[in-house]
C-alpha cells in the first residue's frame, strides 16, 4: 500500500490520466486528476513494478462533476525504450461531448484559412476561449506520448503549446500538427 | 474537512487509532503509515468532512483529545469575485493603484519597490544586492520596525527560476500584505516587533526578463558559456553546498547547468556574500518557486537528515496545515533527497550548512495542470494560503 499523496503513486497516475485522455479525450472533454484516493504497488519478479491506483478524476468542462476511476500501471523491468503497460476502468458514464465535438468540427471545417496558432496557454496562463479545444486536443496529443514515453521516475507534464497548425486535407477529416512542450516534474 | 492533532497516551489509544486510520482509510499527514504511529508522538490525520462528525465520536468514546485545524470549504462568492477583474482601488493605500492579481515585467517590480519604500518610508528601505551578469541592479527590500533592541532576520528570495513566475508575484503579496496589516493585525505586528523581514523579489532578473521577452518556459540565468553559443547556469545548483556532485550537468546546454564552479554566478555571489555577512542574525532561509505543493527541508544531496529534522519538519508540517486551512490545497513537506530526487548545490541546503537553522523551500501552486504558466486567477488565492 503507498500514500496516496506521495510521488511514486502521483507518477504511476500522470501515466494512467495520460493514456486515459488520449483514449477518450477531445475537443470537448478534458480529463484531469484530482486526487489519488488510494494507491498500491506490486513488484512482480522478472516482470516489473505494477501500480494499483483508485483515481478522482474532473473533465475541465465539467468540474462541479467527479468521475471516478480506477487504472493499473505495469512499469516493464529494466527495459527503458518500452512504455508501460496501462488498463484504466472509468466508472459510470462520461458527460456526452457529440454536440461540442460537431461543433467543434464545423467551425474548423468553416475557415476560409488553416488554423495556426501558438503559446497556449500565453505567457499569463490564458487560453482564449475558441482556442480551448485545441488546447484539449494537445492534451489528447500529449497523454500519448506522456504514456509512451514515461518510467517509474519520470513525471511528465504539458508545459505549453509551442505551436499548432492545420494540415490541409483532401477528405473530411481534420488534421492538426502540434508542437508541444513537455515538462518532467523532476526537482527545483 | 479537518486536520486534527492527536497526541495518543497510551497503547490502547494507540492501537485504536491504527484501527480507525486504516478501516476508514485516513489521509494520514503524520506519520506517513499507521504502523507508525507511537504513544505520545504527534499524529496528523486529515479528515474528510462527512467523516468528521463520526471520527470524533470514537475519538470521545475512547477518551482521546485532539485539536483541529478547520479545512475551509471555499466561500463561493469569493471565488466568482477572484475571477473577475480586479478592483484597483482596494490596492491603492499601499502603493498607488499596483494590481497584485496579475504579473508583471521587470520594469514595473524596479518601479513598484521604489513606491512601496516611497508610501512606507517608516518601515522599509530598499538596498543593493549586486548587480546581475547582465548589469542589472539586484534590490533587496527590508520591512524593519524601528527599535531599540536588536532583531533576528528572516530572509526570502523569489524568482531564483526564471519562469516560476508565481514566485516574484508571491513576494510582492508578501509584500502588500505585511504593509497593509500590521498596524491592525496583532499577529504581524507582534512578528515584526521581534524580527526583521528581508525581501528580494526577484533572484534571477536577467532570466525573468528573457521568459518575458524571448521564451516563457526558460529557467537559468543569462550568463554566456562556450564561446556565446550557450547561456544560463541554474542559479539553484550554483551554491557551495555539495557543489557538482549530484543531479547537476557540467554541460551548458542542460536546464541543470551548475555553472563553471561555486558561486560562479554574480547573482549567486551576490545573495552569498550578503547572507554570510548576516548569517548569525538570520533565523529563517525561505526560497520560493514553483510548481509542486511542497515544503521541501535540507538536503537535496543525501539523504542523512540535518541535525535539527525534528524541528524543522515539526515547523514545516505545522506551515503545511495552515496552508490547507486557507482553501484546502495539499501541500507535502519533507526533504528534497526523499521526495523529489537528489539535487546539489541549492540554496537552501548552502543556507543551513552554513548555520541557519530553519531553512525551506516552498513550491507553490500547482501540481501540473498548469504548471509553470499558472493563470493570473490563481496569484490570490496562491498567496493567500502560502501567507
Amino acid at each position: 500500500e503507498l500514500p496516496p499523496s506521495h510521488f511514486p503513486a502521483a507518477r504511476a497516475a500522470a501515466v494512467a490520466v495520460g493514456y486515459l485522455r488520449y483514449l477518450r479525450g477531445g475537443p470537448g472533454r478534458g480529463l484531469q486528476l484530482r486526487e489519488v484516493r488510494r494507491a498500491r504497488r506490486q513488484d512482480i519478479e522478472d516482470v516489473g513494478h505494477k501500480y494499483y491506483l483508485e483515481l478522482e478524476l474532473e473533465d475541465v468542462l465539467d468540474k462541479d462533476r467527479t468521475v471516478n476511476c480506477t487504472a493499473e500501471v505495469l512499469y516493464p523491468l529494466g527495459s527503458k525504450t518500452s512504455a508501460p503497460d496501462v488498463q484504466v476502468t472509468v466508472q459510470g458514464e462520461l458527460r456526452d461531448t457529440e454536440e461540442a465535438d460537431k461543433e467543434f468540427y464545423n467551425r474548423i471545417r468553416s475557415l476560409e484559412k488553416e488554423l495556426v496558432a501558438e503559446n497556449i496557454p500565453d505567457s499569463h496562463g490564458n487560453v482564449p476561449p475558441e482556442l480551448e479545444p485545441i488546447h484539449l486536443l494537445a492534451g489528447v496529443a500529449s497523454g500519448y506520448v506522456i504514456w509512451q514515453n514515461s518510467t517509474e521516475n519520470t513525471k511528465l507534464h504539458l508545459a505549453q503549446v509551442k505551436h499548432v497548425k492545420q494540415v490541409k486535407r483532401s477528405d473530411e477529416d481534420l488534421q492538426f500538427d502540434y508542437v508541444l512542450l513537455l515538462h518532467e516534474m523532476v526537482s527545483q | 474537512d479537518q486536520v486534527l492533532h492527536i497526541v495518543p497516551e497510551t497503547f490502547q489509544q494507540v492501537q485504536h487509532l491504527q484501527l480507525l486510520c486504516s478501516t476508514l482509510m485516513l489521509d494520514l499527514w503524520k506519520p506517513l503509515l499507521p504502523e507508525d504511529i507511537r504513544a505520545r508522538e504527534d499524529l496528523h490525520i486529515r479528515v474528510p468532512a462527512p467523516l468528521v462528525q463520526g471520527v470524533k465520536d470514537s475519538l470521545d468514546q475512547h477518551l482521546i483529545s485532539y485539536r483541529y485545524n478547520l479545512v475551509l470549504i471555499p466561500d463561493v462568492q469569493k471565488l466568482v469575485d477572484q475571477s473577475m477583474p480586479r478592483d484597483r482601488s482596494s490596492h491603492r493605500q499601499v502603493s498607488g493603484g499596483y494590481v497584485y492579481t496579475e504579473y508583471h515585467p521587470m520594469e514595473e517590480i524596479y518601479q513598484w519597490m521604489t513606491q512601496i519604500q516611497k508610501n512606507n518610508s517608516e518601515l522599509v528601505t530598499q538596498h543593493f544586492l549586486g548587480k546581475t551578469f547582465e548589469n542589472r541592479t539586484m534590490y533587496y527590500l527590508q520591512i524593519s520596525q524601528p527599535s531599540n533592541k536588536p532583531k533576528k532576520i528572516i530572509w526570502m528570495d523569489c524568482g531564483i527560476h526564471a519562469r516560476e513566475w508565481i514566485s516574484p508575484a508571491f513576494c510582492q503579496w508578501f509584500v502588500k500584505e505585511i504593509l497593509q496589516n500590521y498596524k491592525t493585525d496583532p499577529k504581524i505586528s507582534r512578528f515584526l516587533q521581534n524580527l526583521d523581514l528581508y525581501v528580494l523579489p526577484v533572484l534571477n532578473i536577467d532570466g525573468y526578463i528573457y521568459s518575458w521577452e524571448e521564451d516563457r518556459l526558460w529557467r537559468k540565468s543569462r550568463s554566456p558559456y562556450e564561446n556565446g553559443t550557450c547561456h544560463g547556469t541554474d542559479l539553484n545548483r550554483n551554491f557551495n553546498s555539495s557543489w557538482g556532485s549530484v543531479g547537476v550537468s557540467f554541460n551548458c546546454s542542460s536546464d541543470v547547468f551548475c555553472g563553471s564552479g561555486p558561486e560562479s554566478e554574480p547573482e549567486t555571489k551576490a545573495v552569498a556574500q550578503f547572507i554570510r555577512s548576516k548569517k548569525s542574525d538570520i533565523l529563517c532561509y525561505l526560497t520560493i518557486h514553483s510548481y509542486g505543493q511542497l515544503i521541501l527541508t535540507p538536503y537535496g544531496s543525501t539523504t542523512k537528515p540535518p541535525s535539527n529534522n525534528e524541528e524543522l519538519m515539526q515547523v514545516a508540517n505545522e506551515a503545511a496545515a495552515a496552508l490547507t486551512g486557507k482553501y484546502g490545497t495539499n501541500y507535502r513537506v519533507g526533504s528534497t533527497a526523499l521526495i523529489l530526487y537528489s539535487n546539489s548545490g541549492s540554496s537552501r541546503d548552502w543556507a543551513h550548512t552554513i548555520g541557519i537553522p530553519l531553512s525551506y523551500t516552498f513550491e507553490l501552486r500547482d501540481t501540473g495542470a498548469h504548471g509553470f504558466v499558472l493563470p493570473p486567477n490563481q496569484i490570490q488565492p496562491t498567496c493567500e494560503e502560502t501567507m
